[in-house]
């Protein structure tokens, strides 16, 4: 059958509107450090001060790692600059008992919960010790695969439904992993059970090679999650105090048992995949230059020195404390004993099979 | 002591252990309400709620990665997935994760959980119902996979599987769901993972099967002087009475459905070969699937070894 002009007209005419959908984009703190005070979180100067001293700890990881990487003292590492507001502002919202179900780009948000810092370089440099999460943290070792770890939090906040805690979950993933059935089989569960779980989404513009624009034709992906009957906010992901307030009124919810709610944070991964890819093969200088002029640090210094919170000597101190901390901890990682083979049979089972026993004699 | 087929006996044990621990919780596709399409959980959604038998989406790689979740946060899920065949869309949760999680967090998370599974041909069921690929699972550490072949040891080793601190893969042979009934313990019993049994002794030749074809071949055995290994658990596998079994006899037959090759009984077969071949008499033979797509039912009895396919390969070895 073909349908003419004015029947395609009359059709719609006849059809009712029985869904729609709004997003919300939250943005707070601008480039130039302003912040909308009718939209400020409750953030004490020294919370404030505590996020901005994360932040430059992230950075000071960051450019560690990558030098290390150079060296050959870690493996293929994968950077976070530019990512670290939407990294520490959700990860400062949470409570000790929370969980979290992050993927491989989240350095921040282990160091912003406290996670040893030498075990973050221990595992970077390819030794899985370090991902032996402490018995006081409910962070689970990075997913390496791109969007799984989403139904492992769905999981995870159904047993704690179950149990009745009132503990929450948290997942982060990126824009890639938006397109990977179990995010979709995952927001779907979360909705059927109205579970405390909150999916941040880290929307850094690029997976390895391939642009937002051709992730998806969605114009946000926030709008993702009203398919799954959960609401979808949008928040300027370099903005700290935006993402610190969309994640506590998520949180809250979680908590409240109103069910889950998927943050996406639109920022920019302003360096290469990782230490291994070369990002210039395929995107342009002016993007990231442009980007960089959104740099989540610099506003939230700027905001600060307005506010009277913020001095060079401050600055010098911050970093003085975040460069010790570091060196600390690479120190820490590099002077531990090597694992030994035998470790290799240790946990594949609780116990040794008879024959993992019988391999075991070439060790 | 009552008389049960399979089906009721894994219900039971179901049923016994959640009365038992409030830990362990039921997820797949149409367990609750309507009791699962082979009735395995029936009466368990009344019993203990939608919270503790839980019917979930359409989603074979969501019940895995969920499952994975819960057991790390302190539960013991038993997760169904409806038909074996439906299974690959979780190996990325299977393989990725739950085999891993130990391991990479140092034993910080684990993953103590059940996959319950249909498997196997013989039931006139549509394409991809009737699977039997064990071997996968097998072929990763961290997994272990356990196969009953009556309802006494269904129960018992689903028992053992629940409280095992690692997850267990458990293939329930659909052929058999119904098909034998036997004395079944009222109240918990456990069959220890890992150990085979000896299901009749004998001196002349050794069969090692599991699951359904497990009958098939104690029928084929009659008039013979052979001894039958019920393997039970394929992964870690019972070397031990494999081993002794042959250096008795010195002739060994295996039988299975799966395709024959990379199917267990190659594992098998080459333990023998590495660790007693001194004392073989004959070839090792195998009885198995043939290496094509398991046809639909009007070609399926052409397929699946058969009681004759198995007494003549009896016949050949026992030449030697």
């Amino acid at each position: 059958m073909t349908v003419n002009k004015s029947d395609a007209i009359f059709l719609i005419m006849a059809e009712k509107i029985i869904e729609s959908f709004q997003v919300r984009r939250i943005e707070i703190l601008d480039e130039k450090g302003d912040a909308d005070e009718s939209l400020m979180p409750a953030l004490s100067d020294s919370d404030i001060r505590r996020i901005f001293e994360l932040l430059i700890l992230l950075r000071t990881f960051d450019q560690r790692a990558l030098s290390l990487q150079r060296e050959g003292r870690l493996g293929t590492y994968a950077p976070i600059l530019g990512q670290e507001a939407s990294q520490v502002g959700s990860a400062f919202a949470l409570e000790k008992s929370d969980w979290i179900f992050p993927s491989y780009r989240e350095s921040g948000v282990y160091i912003t919960i406290g996670y040893p810092l030498h075990m973050l370089f221990q595992y970077w440099a390819l030794d899985e010790r370090g991902l032996k999460t402490p018995a006081d943290f409910n962070i689970f070792p990075i997913s390496i695969p791109v969007g799984t770890q989403v139904l492992h939090a769905v999981g995870a906040a159904m047993a704690s439904k179950y149990r009745k805690d009132k503990t929450a979950t948290v997942t982060y993933f990126g824009d890639g992993g938006t397109s990977k059935g179990d995010f979709h089989e995952g927001l779907n569960m979360a909705g059927v059970f109205k579970l405390p779980v909150i999916f941040i989404c880290q929307n850094n513009q690029w997976a390895i090679s391939m642009p937002r624009s051709k992730q998806s034709t969605s114009k946000t992906l926030a709008q993702k999650a009203y398919s799954y009957g959960i609401e979808g906010i949008q928040v300027d992901g370099n903005d700290v105090f935006a993402v610190y307030k969309a994640t506590a009124y998520a949180l809250q919810k979680a908590r409240q048992g109103e069910g889950p709610t998927f943050i996406e944070c639109v920022t920019y991964r302003i360096a290469d995949h990782t230490t291994a890819d070369d990002a210039t093969r395929y995107r342009s200088k002016e993007e990231v230059e442009m980007w960089k002029a959104k740099d989540p640090i610099q506003r939230l210094k700027l905001f600060m020195e307005k506010k009277g919170l913020w001095t060079v000597q401050y600055q010098k101190e911050a970093e003085d404390k975040a460069t010790s901390m570091i060196d600390e901890a690479v120190k820490t990682s590099e002077s531990l004993e090597p694992p030994q083979p035998r470790e290799m049979f240790t946990y594949i089972y609780e116990k040794l099979t008879p024959r993992q026993i019988k391999q075991l004699k070439d060790f | 002591m009552p008389k049960l087929n399979m089906v009721q006996a894994i219900n039971f044990a179901l049923k016994e252990e959640m009365q038992r621990d409030d830990s362990i919780v039921i997820l797949g596709e149409d367990v609750g309400r309507d009791g699962g399409v082979f009735r395995t959980t029936e009466g368990l959604y009344n019993e203990f709620g939608p919270e503790r038998v839980i019917d979930t989406p359409l989603s074979e790689s969501g019940i895995i990665g969920t499952a994975i979740g819960m057991a790390a946060y302190g539960l013991r899920p038993v997760a169904e997935i409806q038909f074996m065949g439906f299974i690959y869309a979780a190996f990325d949760q299977i393989f990725s994760h739950a085999a891993r999680i130990r391991y990479r967090s140092r034993g910080r998370y684990t993953c103590p959980m059940v996959i319950r599974t249909p498997y196997g041909a013989g039931v006139k069921a549509l394409e991809l119902h009737s699977e039997s690929t064990e071997a996968f699972f097998c072929h990763m550490p961290g997994i272990k996979v356990v196969v009953p072949s009556t309802p006494y040891h269904a129960k018992g080793l689903l028992i053992s599987s629940i409280r095992d601190p690692d997850p267990v893969i458990f293939l329930e042979a659909m052929r058999l769901y119904r098909l034998i009934k036997e004395d079944v313990h009222e109240g918990e019993y456990t069959i220890p993972l890992g150990k085979a049994r000896v299901v009749q002794e004998g001196n002349d030749v050794t069969i090692i099967s599991w699951g359904s074809m497990l009958h098939r071949s104690l029928q084929a055995v009659e008039g013979y002087d052979a001894e039958v290994i019920d393997l039970m658990t394929l992964s870690p596998f019972d070397e031990e009475t494999i081993l002794n079994s042959v250096k008795k006899t010195g002739r060994v037959l295996i039988v299975h459905e799966a395709p024959k090759t990379c199917g267990f009984g190659a594992e098998i077969s080459a333990t023998i070969a590495e660790d007693a071949i001194l004392y073989l008499k004959a070839p090792i033979l195998r009885v198995t699937g043939y290496d094509v797509i398991i046809p639909l039912p009007k070609l399926e009895d052409h397929y699946l070894p058969s009681v004759e396919r198995i007494r003549r390969a009896i016949e050949e070895v026992t030449k030697y």
